[in-house]
């Protein structure tokens, strides 16, 4: 398809039970055994990325690239690689809050977010990196930032 | 804007891609920063995050692997592979391009090691106390304490209860006379504001002091 996407074609885009009730309070704390693992195998094709290679932090900050969703035709994409790009299409949307959004584990949610960088498709940001001693002039900025609010 | 396809990490500068940068909206680049809220059961940590943050707490379920984590509770970790916890966050927008993330800890000692992964990087930590059980927040105190995070203690004065003043606390939880103890509503927008104000200005002075 040649014409820039409408908005109109972006909000009738299907987005299959991905904004279903999220989990009870109840149930925050669960084993692996009772998630609904099939799904989320084939969805990712069993493929795990480790948490702690950084870029997929809780806190990055992720964008989807300037037409981001019409070129994502072009690849072999699960609709939950979709519903990723649609929801940070107009701004940076954290790894955490996409999880939360999807409803998806932030696990499964990185090996989305690795196959959308590989093919081009986001932005990511790694969160501030503080040092020891943190920059005192960031430290102002957020001071500024919170009186503000 | 025309946006490249970049990977950048914020202050450090020295892996900035080498093509166009996406527009950037302070010193610090479009980054992100957290705080966490810790303290014990049912003492108001996602009542905090809800009340400061511009979204609703938000949930999001986080799996990490046990494997190769020292075990340190007394029943063992019964050879798991993996455990899902959830974690409440929210989210404020301190200025264009500079997101600060809440996020409440969860409340299990079974879950320390969740606890490592979410303190990693975090500009500091609020505990929040509740004077009928001020026991309940000593692991969240020893925990910051130990990591050299910086902290502050909240007094979450639930109505009935009967008020303490912060000196009291202070010396019930054996804190440095550095660390600020404060008596807050969680429910109060304002007083998280104050609250995080109190730490991120409690970190500033931490810095101050080391570099002399
Ligand atoms: N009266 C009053 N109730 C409060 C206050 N803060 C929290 N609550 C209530 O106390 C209960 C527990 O608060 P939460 O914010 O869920 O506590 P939590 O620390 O997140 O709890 P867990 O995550 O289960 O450990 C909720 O019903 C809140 O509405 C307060 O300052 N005053
Ligand atoms: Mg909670």
């Amino acid at each position: 398809m040649s014409e820039p996407m409408s908005t109109e074609d972006a909000a009738t885009e299907p987005v299959p039970d991905l904004f279903a009730p999220r989990t009870p309070v109840d149930d925050r704390w669960f084993d692996d055994d009772a998630g609904p693992v099939v799904r989320l195998f084939s969805m990712t094709g069993g493929r795990a990325r480790p948490a702690d290679d950084g870029l997929f932090d809780l806190i990055s900050l992720v964008t989807a690239v300037a037409g981001a969703e019409q070129e994502a035709t072009e690849h072999p994409l699960a609709p939950e690689h979709h519903a990723i790009l649609a929801l940070c299409r107009d701004e940076p949307l954290s790894v955490a809050e996409l999880g939360s959004y999807t409803d998806l584990p932030v696990s499964v949610v990185r090996v989305l977010l690795g196959d959308l960088n590989d093919a081009r498709l986001v932005d990511v940001t790694r969160p501030v990196q503080l040092a020891q001693l943190p920059d005192e002039r960031l430290l102002r900025d957020v001071i500024n930032g919170l009186r503000a609010l | 804007m025309a946006s490249a396809h970049s990977e950048t990490s914020a202050l450090t500068g020295t892996d900035a891609p080498t093509g166009t940068e996406p527009a950037r909206q302070g010193p610090w680049g479009n980054a992100a920063l957290k705080i966490l809220v810790a303290g014990g059961f049912g003492v108001g940590k996602t009542t905090l995050v809800g009340a400061v943050s511009e979204i609703r707490p938000l949930r999001t379920e986080e799996q990490l692997s046990e494997l190769g984590r020292p075990v340190d509770d007394t029943h063992g970790v019964e050879a798991k592979r993996t455990t899902t916890v959830a974690m409440d966050f929210g989210r404020i927008d301190l200025r264009p391009g500079l997101a600060l993330y809440l996020f409440g800890t969860p409340g299990q000692d079974r879950f320390w090691f969740v606890w490592d992964e979410l303190a990693r990087g975090s500009l500091g930590a609020v505990v929040l106390a509740d004077t009928r059980r001020l026991a309940d927040c000593f692991p969240s105190v020893d925990f910051f304490e130990r990591r050299g995070i910086p902290f502050v203690v909240a007094v979450n004065c639930f109505e009935g209860t009967e008020v303490h003043a912060p000196q009291d606390v202070r010396a019930a939880l054996d804190l440095d006379p550095q660390v600020p103890v404060l008596l807050c509503d969680a429910r109060s927008r304002e007083d998280g504001k104050e609250l995080l104000i109190r730490l991120v200005e409690h970190a500033a002075d931490r810095v101050r002091a080391a570099r002399g």
